[in-house]
C-alpha cells in the first residue's frame, strides 16, 4: 500500500496504526496542501482482491506541507500519539475536520509549536481560522494537566480558536446504558413513574449533548469557508470518534449510504477504537451505543435520508457486544481467520442479499444536502424498534447482553489498545 | 365590526419563540374573523392568519423599551408573541381581541359568515355525507335482539340525546322512561355499537341516581334486557370509568353507582379516569413543558411526567382495551357509565369502538364514529372547546385526548388505519375552529333550533373532498393485524405512549421531522397509478397497431399523446433545512452571515403549500417554514472571531452543491 502514496504521507511502523484512517469520498478534490491517494484506485484495488469492504490501509493524511518530523514531533505531544489526522473534507467549503487526542501540556503548560496543526492552517484558505472543540469541561481540560496532559495553549496556536463543550465519558454514560436497558426491561414499572424513570437513567442527555457538540462542529464545517476544525477529547478514542463520525452523517451524503456508513464505521470506530468490533470484549460499549442511538434520531428526523435502515443498526447492536460471534463463523468454515477477515466477516455478512430486506431502507431518496437534526427535547425520542411486535431494542437486546458477557472469556481480548503505542508514548 | 377598535397596527414585530432574538416586521390586521399578521418581507410577504375562535388567551406583558409584547396562546397549541410599537395600539388590540375571541351569541361564530361557494345542494349533500341511519344498518340493526325505539320523539325523555336511539326490544317504553328517571339528566342506557360477530354490544348512559340505598325496578329491568339481548353470555359488564372515590362522594349527593347485589347478572367495574379538571390542568401543565425555552432533557421528561398527561392517557385507553375484549374475547355486552355520560363515557366507547371494528380505522368510519358517540350523544361541545364565552370551568381537553387515543394507535399499528395524522390534526383544528357547524352547540336539540344544516357547511364533506390529503399510504385493510379487532401487547409497555410532537408543537416546524414518509409513498403511488394508466394506454395502441398490420390496411396511426407523467417532484427529496441553535446557553462559535437560509426555507415553504389543500389551515399555519435562523445565535458574551465572510452568501452551498 506504501508504495501508492506519495512519500511523507504514510509513516511506516509509528503509531500510525493506532489511527489508521482513510479517506472516503470519492471523485474528491483535495487542496494541493494535503497529501492525498486517490480512494478510487485503492477502492478498484481492494475490490478486486477480496470482493469486499477490508480493512484500511494503515495510513492517514496528513497535510502536504507537514514532514515526518513534524508528524512524529506532534505525536510526541499528543496522547498515545494520536496526532492532529484528517478525519473529513467537506468539498464545498473546503474545510477539513480534523481529530487527534489531548496535547500532552502537562502542569508546566509545556507548549510546543504544533507544525501539524499550523500546516493545516497553512494549507487552508489564507486567512481562514482554526477551531478546536474540546469535549470536556474547560475545568476537565485543566485538570488533566496533573495526569501531564492537558488542552491547547492560547498562546501557542495562534488563528485558532478554543470551545469546551463537556461530553460525559467513560463510567456515566456506560451506567446510563445498562440504567436504560434494565428500565425498558422492567414490565412491572406503572406509567406513573416511567418518565422519571427514563429521566433518571439519563441516556437521552447523553443523546442530545452528542448529537449538539456535533452540529456545533459541523456547522462550523459547513459555513467557515477553508476553516481547519479540530476536535479533541481526551484520549481521542471515544467523544471524539463520536462527534467526527456524526458530523460525518450530517453533512456528507456519501455516508448516508449502506457502503458509506460500513466504511465510516470500519474507519472510525472499528479501526481507531475497536469499539463495535466483534473480537474487543475489553472496551466499554457506550461510544457504540450512543452512536447508534444518535444515528437512530438522525434517521428518525430525515427518514428519507438513510440507505439503511433500522435493520442494521440493530444488527451493529448486536455487533457491539464483545461477542464470540465471529469464531462461531470462523469454525464453521474451518478456518482460523485473524482478526482483520473477522471484522471483515461482519460486513461480508450483512451484505448477504438475503440481508437485504432487513438492512436498507426502502424509501432512501439521495439528496445532496445536509440534514440538521433539531436537538430539542421534543424532537429525541427514545428508541424502539419500530416493527412490531413491539420490539425494544434496547430490551431484546439485554438479554444479548447478559448472555454474552457470562460467555466471554479473556482470550478473547485479542486486540488489546495497547497496539503499537509504545514507540510514541515514550517521547 | 364594533368591536374593533383599531383594524391595522403597523411596525409589529413576530417573535420567533425558539430563537428569540429573531423577529420578523410587518403590519397587524384585525378582521371580523381573523387576525392576521403579514410580514414586510417585499419577496415573501409571508401572512399568518388567526381565527378569533382559535385564541384561548391573550396575555399583555410589561411594556419594554422595544415596544408592548402581546402574547396569544391558541388552542390549536400555535404560540404568537407580537411586540406593538405603541403601548396604546397594543392596548386596543388587546381590548378587541378579548372580546372578539369570546363571542357570547353563536350567529358571531365563523361557520355563519364562512362561505365556500357552494350550492344550497350541495351544501344538503354534505351534510348528508355521513349517515348514522346507514351506520346502524351496517351494524346490523334493526335485528330480533335491537330496535330503534322513538321514546325520545321531540326529545320528550332527554334533551341531550339524538331523537333516534337503539334499545333492546324487551325495554319497553315503560321501562325505558322509569330508567331515565333512576339516571343523572335522565341519560338512560342506549345502544353506541353492536357487535355483530357474536351480538355483545356497548351500551351507554349516565350516572344512576342510587345514592345510598335508592333502587329503581325499571333500570334493574332495563340492565335485564341489555344482557337479554346478548343470548351467548350470562351476565353484562358495567364499567365506571371514574376513579372508585369520586363515584363514591356523588352517592353523597344521591347519585353514584350500581350496587350489584341490587342488579342481577352483573360484574361491575371502575377503571378510574380523572375527571375534566383534572385533565384540563394536566394539559395546561404539559403546554408549559412545550413553551419552555431551550430545556435540558431532565427539565422536559420531568415536566412531562408531573403533568400526568400520558398517564391520562394510557388510563382511557386501558379503559377502551378493557371494553374491547370484554366484547370481542369474552363476548360480553358492557354497559359504560361516568357521571353524566358525555366525557369520559364517550372517550371510551369510541375507544373500545375503534379497537373492535376495522370500519372505524377508515377515513369515512372515523367521521361516523365522532358523530356516533360525540356529535350525536350529546358531548358538550360548546362549553368544552369554549366556542361561546362561558364558565372557564367547563372547558376541558376531551376529544383532545381522544384523538390523542388514536395516534398512540396509529404509532403501533401503522397499516391499520387509513387515514394519517394529518387527518387527525385537521379535525382537532375545526373543533375549535367553528369554521363548519358541525361542533356547535351542546347537543342534537341546540343544533336543530339554531338550524345548523341550512345555515352552515358540514366539515365532513370538506374533509370527504380532499381526502388525498388524509390517505394513509401504509393501509392495508387486508393485513392480518388491520382485520377484526386490533390486539395490543398484554403486557404494559409504558414506552408504547408517547408525547405528539406533531400536535403540541405542530407550529414549530423546526422540531418535527424534516422529511415526511407518508407524503413520500403518498407520491410513489401516486407515480406508479399514472405509469399504470400509461402503460394500458400504450397496450391499446399496441393493440390498435397490431390489428392493423394484419389487416395490412394503411391507416395511419396517430401520434399518441405525450406522456404524461412527469416524474414526481423532488421538493420531497431535497428537504433542506438549515442548522439551528445548537449552542444552547454556552458559547458558540459565530454564525454565518444572517441572509443565510432563505433558499432552503422557499424550499419547504412551496412544498408546504404544495400538500395543505385546506385553504384556512395552511393559511394559518403552513406556510410558517419553521426553519430557525441562526444569525442570532451566538450568544453576545461569546468571544467572535472577525467575520471575515460576512459579505458572501453562504446559503448558495447547497445550492452550488445541487448544480455540482
Amino acid at each position: 500500500m506504501a508504495q501508492l502514496l506519495s512519500p511523507g504521507a504514510v509513516l511506516p511502523g509509528i503509531g500510525i496504526t493506532s489511527f489508521p484512517f482513510f479517506y472516503p469520498f470519492k471523485g474528491l478534490r483535495l487542496r494541493d496542501a494535503w497529501h492525498f491517494h486517490p480512494p478510487e484506485r485503492y477502492y478498484k484495488r481492494t475490490a478486486r482482491e477480496v470482493g469486499a469492504l477490508v480493512l484500511l490501509p494503515r495510513a492517514v493524511i496528513v497535510p502536504r506541507a507537514a514532514d515526518d518530523d513534524a508528524l512524529a514531533l506532534s505525536a510526541r505531544f499528543r496522547r498515545g500519539g494520536r496526532f492532529p489526522v484528517l478525519s473529513y473534507h467537506h468539498a464545498l467549503s473546503g474545510t477539513v475536520l480534523l481529530r487527534s487526542s489531548q496535547p500532552l501540556t502537562g502542569p508546566q503548560k509545556r507548549r510546543r509549536a504544533e507544525e501539524l496543526l499550523r500546516a493545516g492552517l497553512a494549507g487552508a484558505r489564507p486567512g481562514a481560522r482554526g477551531f478546536i472543540v474540546d469535549t470536556r469541561s474547560a475545568q476537565a481540560a485543566k485538570q488533566a494537566r496533573v495526569t501531564d496532559a492537558g488542552t491547547e495553549a492560547k498562546a501557542a496556536y495562534r488563528g485558532w480558536k478554543r470551545r469546551h463543550r463537556p461530553l460525559e465519558r467513560g463510567r456515566p454514560p456506560q451506567e446510563s446504558f445498562m440504567c436504560l436497558v434494565e428500565a425498558c426491561g422492567d414490565l412491572e414499572q406503572s406509567i406513573d413513574h416511567w418518565l422519571s424513570r427514563l429521566e433518571g437513567c439519563h441516556w437521552l442527555p447523553h443523546v442530545k449533548e452528542a448529537l449538539s457538540t456535533t452540529c456545533l462542529a459541523a456547522q462550523v464545517v459547513a459555513h467557515r469557508e477553508g476553516a481547519c476544525i479540530l476536535v479533541h477529547g481526551a484520549e481521542g478514542t471515544d467523544s471524539t470518534l463520536l462527534v467526527t463520525s456524526l458530523a460525518q452523517l450530517i453533512l456528507d451524503p456519501l455516508s448516508r449510504t449502506m457502503a458509506g456508513i460500513q466504511e465510516l464505521v470500519e474507519r472510525d470506530w472499528i479501526q481507531v477504537s475497536g469499539h463495535l468490533a466483534p473480537a474487543l470484549c475489553t472496551m466499554p460499549t457506550w461510544p457504540s451505543h450512543l452512536f447508534l442511538d444518535c444515528v437512530w434520531q438522525l434517521g428518525r428526523q430525515f427518514p428519507l435520508s438513510l440507505e439503511f435502515g433500522e435493520g442494521l443498526l440493530l444488527a451493529l447492536f448486536e455487533h457491539a457486544y464483545p461477542s464470540p460471534f465471529g469464531t462461531f463463523l470462523c469454525n464453521r468454515r474451518g478456518e482460523l481467520w485473524g482478526l482483520r477477515t473477522r471484522t471483515h466477516f461482519l460486513w461480508s455478512g450483512l451484505n448477504q442479499p438475503k440481508e437485504q430486506r432487513r438492512l436498507w431502507s426502502p424509501i432512501y431518496t439521495p439528496s445532496p444536502l445536509a440534514i440538521w437534526p433539531s436537538v430539542e427535547p421534543w424532537s429525541l425520542r427514545l428508541w424502539q424498534g419500530d416493527r412490531p411486535p413491539h420490539l425494544l431494542p434496547w430490551e431484546a437486546h439485554y438479554s444479548i447482553y447478559k448472555e454474552k458477557t457470562e460467555l466471554l472469556q479473556p482470550s478473547f481480548s485479542l486486540w488489546a489498545p495497547t497496539l503499537n503505542a509504545g514507540s510514541l508514548d515514550s517521547g | 365590526m364594533e368591536h374593533i377598535r383599531t383594524p391595522k397596527v403597523e411596525n409589529v414585530r413576530l417573535v420567533d419563540r425558539i430563537s428569540s432574538r429573531k423577529a420578523t416586521l410587518g403590519t397587524l390586521y384585525l378582521t371580523a374573523t381573523h387576525v392576521i399578521f403579514v410580514e414586510n418581507a417585499p419577496d415573501t410577504r409571508k401572512e399568518t392568519w388567526i381565527l378569533h375562535s382559535q385564541i384561548s388567551t391573550i396575555e399583555k406583558q410589561a411594556t419594554a423599551a422595544s415596544g408592548c409584547p402581546l402574547l396569544i396562546r391558541c388552542k390549536n397549541f400555535q404560540l404568537l408573541q407580537l411586540i406593538i410599537p405603541q403601548e396604546r395600539d397594543c392596548h386596543d388590540v388587546y381590548l378587541s381581541l378579548i372580546r372578539l375571541a369570546r363571542p357570547v351569541k353563536y350567529e358571531e361564530l365563523y361557520c355563519f359568515s364562512f362561505n365556500p361557494q357552494l350550492d344550497k345542494e350541495e351544501r344538503e349533500q354534505g351534510w348528508m355525507l355521513i349517515n348514522l341511519r346507514e351506520e346502524h344498518k351496517r351494524m346490523g340493526l334493526p335485528n330480533p335482539h335491537w330496535q330503534l325505539s322513538d321514546v325520545n320523539r321531540d326529545y320528550r325523555v332527554c334533551d341531550s340525546y339524538p331523537t333516534e336511539l337503539y334499545v333492546p326490544k324487551s325495554a319497553t317504553a315503560h321501562i325505558i322512561v322509569g330508567s331515565s328517571k333512576f339516571r343523572s339528566r335522565r341519560r338512560f342506557p342506549a345502544l353506541s355499537y353492536y357487535h355483530r360477530d357474536n351480538h355483545a354490544s356497548i351500551c351507554r348512559s349516565s350516572q344512576p341516581l342510587s345514592g345510598f340505598s335508592a333502587r329503581c325496578l325499571e333500570d334493574e329491568q332495563m340492565l335485564q334486557a341489555i344482557r337479554k339481548a346478548n343470548p351467548g353470555s350470562d351476565f353484562i359488564y358495567v364499567v365506571d370509568t371514574r376513579p372508585k372515590l369520586n363515584a363514591m362522594a356523588n352517592r353523597a349527593a344521591g347519585k353514584g353507582y350500581e350496587n350489584e347485589d341490587n342488579y342481577s347478572n352483573i360484574k361491575f367495574q371502575f377503571i378510574g379516569i380523572e375527571n375534566i379538571h383534572v385533565m384540563r390542568n394536566s394539559l395546561q401543565k404539559m403546554l408549559e413543558v412545550c413553551e419552555l425555552k431551550s430545556p435540558s432533557m431532565s427539565d422536559f421528561l420531568w415536566g412531562l411526567e408531573n403533568s400526568g398527561w400520558l398517564r391520562h392517557i394510557k388510563a382511557i385507553m386501558d379503559a377502551g382495551i378493557f371494553i374491547a375484549k370484554a366484547v370481542s374475547e369474552e363476548g360480553v355486552s358492557v354497559l359504560v357509565h361516568c357521571s353524566d355520560g358525555w366525557d369520559r363515557t364517550a372517550q371510551v366507547c369510541s375507544v373500545a369502538s375503534l379497537l373492535l371494528d376495522p370500519h372505524y380505522r377508515t377515513l369515512r368510519g372515523f367521521m361516523v364514529l365522532i358523530e356516533k358517540d360525540w356529535i350525536s350523544f350529546g358531548h358538550k361541545f360548546n362549553h368544552r372547546y369554549g366556542n361561546l364565552d362561558g364558565d372557564p370551568k367547563e372547558i376541558s381537553p376531551v376529544i383532545d385526548q381522544f384523538i390523542e387515543c388514536v395516534w398512540q394507535l396509529m404509532e403501533q399499528f401503522p397499516c391499520a388505519f387509513e387515514f394519517n395524522e394529518r387527518f387527525l390534526i385537521h379535525i382537532q383544528h375545526h373543533i375549535y375552529s367553528c369554521q363548519f357547524g358541525n361542533f356547535l352547540c351542546n347537543s342534537q336539540k341546540e343544533r336543530q333550533e339554531l338550524k345548523i344544516q341550512e345555515r352552515t357547511y358540514s366539515l365532513w364533506a370538506h374533509l370527504w373532498k380532499n381526502r388525498a390529503d388524509y390517505m394513509n399510504p401504509l393501509f392495508r385493510a387486508d393485513h392480518s393485524q388491520t382485520r377484526g379487532a386490533l390486539r395490543l401487547p398484554t403486557t404494559p409497555c409504558n414506552f408504547m405512549y408517547k408525547f405528539w410532537s406533531g400536535m403540541y408543537n405542530r407550529f414549530e416546524k423546526g422540531l418535527q421531522p424534516r422529511q415526511s414518509v407518508t407524503d413520500y409513498l403518498m407520491a410513489v403511488k401516486e407515480e406508479t397509478q399514472q405509469l399504470e394508466e400509461e402503460r394500458e394506454a400504450l397496450e391499446e395502441r399496441l393493440e390498435k397497431i397490431q390489428k392493423v398490420q394484419l389487416h395490412h390496411t394503411k391507416v395511419k396511426s396517430k401520434h399518441s399523446e405525450p406522456s404524461k407523467h412527469s416524474g414526481f417532484s423532488t421538493s420531497d427529496n431535497s428537504t433542506a433545512n438549515t442548522p439551528q441553535d445548537y449552542s444552547g446557553n454556552m458559547k458558540s462559535f459565530p454564525s454565518r452571515s444572517p441572509s443565510q437560509g432563505d433558499e432552503d426555507s422557499a424550499l419547504i415553504l412551496t412544498q408546504d403549500n404544495l400538500k395543505s389543500s385546506d385553504p384556512d389551515l395552511s393559511a394559518s399555519s403552513d406556510q410558517e417554514s419553521g426553519v430557525e435562523d441562526l444569525s442570532c445565535r451566538s450568544p453576545s458574551g461569546g468571544e467572535r472571531a472577525p467575520s471575515e465572510d460576512s459579505g458572501k452568501d453562504r446559503d448558495s452551498d447547497e445550492a452550488v452543491f445541487l448544480t455540482a
